[in-house]
């Protein structure tokens, strides 16, 4: 199968001459992974040419990185080694310069970065050295990473969950609805919270993000940080949501709900989230600090196969679980009581006052809810990929996308749009590069609002 | 205040019956209707409305008559049907398009423009504005003269109004029933052939409300065609030349005021509702 | 303590060109938010189509810094017909998310690799301003003002720009102070009512939109041409809450609401900055509690306290008049 595919790239090299030739540029690229082959995310790389810095890149998800460079010549590649975690070094000490590199007229060069635990590295000082590993880039045509951004496979990594480009489409399609099913229960679980809110309050909270990044942070001091206990990540787990569902209760008694008694207005009080969102955010970055950390279990982890797709054990927990969690809030929301009168409230809150609900008490319920559910969904989130001040930022806008695209304030169609939002965003790298996954999710969310402006599963508003 | 009115007299040989032609219609309507999900709110065969009179629209709550408004102005562009105005075909037109046509509505539930001054507001109503377009707004004189003019009508509308000592407030701070008198004084500047009001007595205490129906009741003489919802079946006998009577989206009954009251299909659709659950009156507001 | 350089470094920030920048799209944005009642929180974009408008023109296809100028206010225009065409039929809140994810879909797509040949990815594009550079009457040397120094360029670059600035408010004031700004002020109050009285509500929108996003897009200019450095990740969301938050500071729907309030956001923010590491510097904070690099961080959680507590206690802003922001009732 593969073989086939080989032969079919080549063919296609030999038969599409113009293609091959139009892509030109010189350039440096490679895959980072960790000793187990899992790949390492947001490590810097620079190109330097005469001690002058020509270009840098950061490694994606699936560690991948490339630098454009300006022309033919000689270059020294550095691998910032502040931004590797803790834990691993490159294989020889000095290792994270590469200097020399000839990059040739057109040549798109790999160069490998070969990482290693801390207490394995080498010293070359104390060994004969030996030439910083390399690997040209196979000849155009068989050449398939740099064109078209997908993530494809090298000697060393081995189980990357995107399949290699050469794989037949339909398994490249199932792994990457595999990977989308995966990411949107992450955004679900962290979206419902803020469709609840909306719906209870009326609120447009943009300091939702940061109730991601509070549970993931938390679960971190909690399971990893040097000062911390150092519990099991299900304990951190525990501890992260009943900590986000504190901070979520005391926002609302603290500021939500002043805010409402004084009749604040909706503008205004999304505004204000605004200002939260700036506020609670920089205030994590200073006490977590900028550097992006992991989880102390799970990091790394070998694939099973699902047929067509392979996932890690991990990642086929994250999406059972987050699968289970949905289904226990939409249980809530339908069976039992509180559940009952949160939708009640969502229907309409004067309504629901008179008809002797608490309203002030369901909204609380629902902030803590939304707290710890984000909490959680940051938990899983950290698991994935890293745990970073600005993780819930990032989330965010892909959170409201997945809520708009349901109709706002809807749970469940919530949920459903984050589905759709995470699969279109891994389905685009199908086609698209992967740096543009995101773009690709927002891009859906606003083609979505132009064809039906109140959402998929929303209501018009009625007039006069 | 039976004969006094041309209008009333047009319509004296006009036979009781939905959907029955007018001697001079100004409207006429063709199978409109609107329905959301699988509530058909508005459903109408065939409605004529006269030139040069008050027609009172009247329906328990929820029968359709606010959706009748917003489809017949152009604000809810999810009915369906045909409908012209003066003879000019006007169904799908834009509200503000409407508007431009001469069919000017006024909301159920206010629409004062809360931080613009009641001049101001006013002042908006006027059409054809040269200082509206975006490049001429910049040069004054290009409109100075003609906003003068608007100034003069609009000042005229608020001392028949008793809005004058108003004049420089901000709207918000106007109470229900101000409001009210300023919504149909600014409706006015459009200067309209045909008003639409929807429920403008709703919330206007008892002597404002007897000086808004005089209000009305010139403007017909002074020849605009009125249409107005109103609950109060007083006010529509003493007021109206006309009643239709709207119930689940269907015109039941149409006559002159007199007869209305006693045609059983009404008193059927009014106690049909009484019957059942609570009065809605209270949820809608 | 070093009182009258932490005061100078916040005089400086305040009258600087990113302050002018960034003062020109409040004013944009104040045309959106504060009269028309639009939630745009997508101006950045505007500034970002402005800023590669000159910098594409000039760095990647050698065109005259003149009409680069153009292409970004054309493309200013553009962006807002794109995105208003459809976006501006929507909800507020609804309109608030779209244009905020617009603007970071053309941040991504002008740090792709994709359009890498045209924006310079990443790496951003440099030097392009020279043109405006060249034009410096201003003879060289460092000019005092009490304890503040600006060199040629400075005095030159700030000229063009609050004159820049003062040109726009006119601008705005005549067109706010016309029935063209009656109608927008009366679509911000309720768009319903306008349309019932004849106004083309979604054509004045946009309008709206594309007039502020214009001047968003010279504000984008400005502080790029400054810099002679455009780099995508200038552009990120954090932008537009700064634009609203001067917004906020001065009083929205004022004319000179954002100029008072961007001279006092640079003010404030910079002179904070120069306090804290003043204090790291003279000991006052050890370095346990606090490092430098923390600062710009302290700063961003700074202005967001800022924001959340004006627009909880003093929504009107400084120039607003309460009784006005009671009857607001978005
Ligand atoms: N946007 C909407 N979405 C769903 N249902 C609607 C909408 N607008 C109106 N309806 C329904 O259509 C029906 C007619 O409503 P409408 O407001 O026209 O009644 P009405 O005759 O004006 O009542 P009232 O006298 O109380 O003002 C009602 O059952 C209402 O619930
Ligand atoms: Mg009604």
């Amino acid at each position: 199968m593969r073989a086939l595919a080989v032969i079919a790239l080549i063919a296609l090299a030999v038969l599409a001459p113009g293609a091959a030739l139009a892509d030109e540029h010189e350039a440096v690229q490679g895959t980072i992974t960790d000793p187990d082959g899992e790949p390492l995310a947001d490590l810097t790389i620079t190109a330097n040419r005469d001690g002058a810095e020509v270009g840098s890149d950061t490694t994606d998800e699936e560690g991948e990185w490339e630098i454009e460079l300006p022309e033919p010549g000689s270059y020294d590649v550095e691998l910032d080694l502040d931004t590797l975690p803790e834990g691993l070094a490159p294989r020889e000490v000095g290792g994270e310069v590469l200097s020399g590199v000839e990059v040739d007229e057109g040549q798109q060069r790999t160069l490998i970065f070969q990482i290693v635990p801390e207490d394995e590295q080498e010293d070359p000082a104390t060994e004969p050295e030996e030439p910083a590993e390399e690997e040209e880039a196979p000849p155009e045509g068989a050449e398939t990473d740099s064109d078209t951004g997908v993530p494809g496979e090298t000697e060393t990594d081995l189980e990357t969950p995107v399949p290699p480009q050469h794989a037949p489409f339909h398994e490249r399609l199932a792994q990457v609805l595999l990977n989308g099913l995966q990411y949107g229960g992450i955004i679900a679980i962290a979206a419902v919270g803020l469709s609840l809110v909306f719906g209870t309050t009326r609120l447009i909270n943009f300091a939702h993000g940061e109730l991601v990044t509070f549970g993931a942070i938390v679960a971190f001091f909690v399971n990893a940080a040097a000062a911390g206990p150092g519990l099991h990540l299900i304990l951190a787990i525990v501890v992260a949501v009943i900590a986000g569902a504190l901070l979520g209760g005391g926002l609302d008694r603290g500021l939500w709900r002043p805010l409402r008694m004084r009749r604040t207005g909706r503008i205004n009080m999304f505004i204000i989230s605004i200002g939260l969102a700036l506020f609670l955010r920089h205030l994590l970055l200073v006490i977590y600090g900028s550097r992006p950390n992991s989880y102390a279990e799970y990091q790394i982890q070998s694939t099973i196969s699902l047929g067509w797709a392979e996932i890690t054990p991990r990642d086929l927990t994250i999406l059972v679980v987050s699968v289970i969690v949905l289904f226990a809030v939409a249980l809530m929301l339908q069976r039992t009581r509180i559940g009952t009168a949160i939708r009640a409230v969502s229907d309409n809150r004067d309504l629901a006052a008179s008809s002797g609900i608490n309203v002030n008490y369901v909204i609380l319920v629902v902030w803590m809810l939304a707290g710890g559910l984000s909490a959680f969904g940051g938990v899983m989130f950290g698991l994935t990929e890293v745990v970073s001040w600005d993780m819930g930022f990032k989330l965010l806008l892909l959170m409201f996308a997945g809520i708009i695209l349901g109709g706002l304030g809807s749970a469940y169609g919530a949920m459903v749009g984050s589905f759709v939002v995470g699969i279109v965003a891994h389905l685009s790298t199908l086609w698209f590069p992967p740096e543009l996954w995101n773009a690709w999710a927002l891009l859906v969310l606003i083609v979505v609002l132009i064809v039906r402006p109140q959402g998929i599963l929303g209501r018009k508003e009625r007039v006069g | 205040m039976s004969d006094r009115n041309n209008a009333t007299a047009a319509l004296a040989d006009v036979a009781a019956e939905p959907g029955v032609a007018k001697p001079d219609p100004i409207l006429v309507a063709d199978n409109v209707q609107r329905s959301f999900g699988g509530l058909h709110a508005v459903d109408v065969d065939h409605l004529e409305m006269q030139r040069g009179a008050i027609t009172a629209l009247i329906g328990p709550n929820g029968a359709g008559k606010t959706t009748l408004f917003n489809v017949l102005t152009g604000f809810d562009r999810g009915g369906s049907g045909d409908w012209r105005f003066e003879g000019k075909k006007m169904s799908r037109l834009p509200a503000h398009r409407v508007a431009h046509r001469g069919m000017v509505r006024t909301f159920q539930l206010t629409k004062a423009l809360s931080r613009l001054t009641v001049l101001e507001n006013l002042q908006l109503g006027a059409t054809e504005q040269r200082g509206e377009e975006m490049f001429a707004s910049v040069v004054r004189p290009l409109w100075r003269r003609q906003e003068r003019e608007i100034i003069e009508r609009a000042d005229e509308l608020l001392a028949r109004f008793r809005l004058d000592h108003l004049r420089d407030e901000f709207a918000g701070t106007l109470s229900g029933g101000q409001r009210k008198l300023l919504e149909l004084a600014r409706a006015l500047m459009v200067r309209p052939r045909m008003l639409m009001l929807d429920e403008p007595m709703a919330g206007v205490n008892p002597a404002l409300t007897q000086s808004l129906l005089e209000h009305i009741t010139d403007l017909r003489d002074e020849g605009t065609t009125i249409c107005f919802v109103e609950h109060d079946m007083d006010m529509v006998m003493g007021t109206s030349d006309w009643v239709v009577c709207l119930a689940e989206g269907q015109v039941i009954a149409e006559g002159p005021p007199q007869a209305i009251g006693s045609n059983p299909a009404v008193i059927d659709a009014y106690l049909g509702k009484q019957h059942g659950a609570p009065p809605a009156e209270e949820l809608t507001s | 303590m070093d009182y009258s350089s932490i005061l100078t470094s916040g005089v400086y920030g305040a009258l600087g060109p990113v302050a002018i920048g960034y003062v020109l799209a409040a004013i944009g944005l104040n045309i959106h938010f504060g009269y028309t009642g639009l939630l745009n929180f997508g101006q950045v974009a505007f500034m970002l189509v402005g800023a590669y408008g000159v910098a594409i023109s000039v760095s990647t296809f050698g065109l005259s810094m003149w009409v680069g100028v153009l292409v970004g206010i054309l493309a200013a225009a553009v962006l807002a017909l794109i995105l208003g065409i459809p976006a501006l039929r929507l909800r507020s809140d609804y309109l608030a998310i779209s244009t905020i994810a617009a603007g970071e879909v053309l941040r991504l797509f002008y740090r792709s690799s994709v359009a890498e040949p045209l924006t310079g990815g990443v790496y951003g594009l440099q030097r392009f301003g020279d043109e405006l550079l060249d034009l410096n009457p201003v003879p060289p040397g460092i000019y005092e003002v009490g304890p503040l120094a600006f060199t040629a360029r400075d005095v030159w670059l700030m000229s063009v720009g609050w004159g820049l600035v003062a040109l726009v408010v006119i601008v705005v004031y005549l067109l706010i102070h016309s029935p063209w700004g009656r109608v927008i002020r009366a679509i911000r109050e309720d768009e319903e009512a306008a349309r019932s009285l004849g106004k083309n509500v979604y054509a004045y929108k946009l309008q709206s939109l594309v007039l502020g996003g214009v001047i968003g897009a010279l504000g984008g200019m400005v502080f790029t041409i400054h810099q002679q450095s455009a780099h995508p990740d200038g552009f990120d969301p954090v932008v537009t809450f700064f634009l609203y938050t001067m917004l906020v500071l001065g009083g929205a729907g004022r004319v000179l609401g954002p100029v008072l309030g961007g001279l006092l956001f640079w003010f404030l923010m910079l002179s904070f900055d120069a306090f804290l590491r003043e204090l790291m510097a003279t000991g006052y904070i050890p370095p346990e509690i606090l490092v430098p690099s923390d600062v710009g961080a302290l700063r961003l959680a700074l202005v967001g306290l800022g924001l959340l507590l004006l627009m909880a206690f003093r929504p009107q802003g400084i120039l607003g008049n309460r009784r006005e922001m009671v009857l607001d009732v978005r």
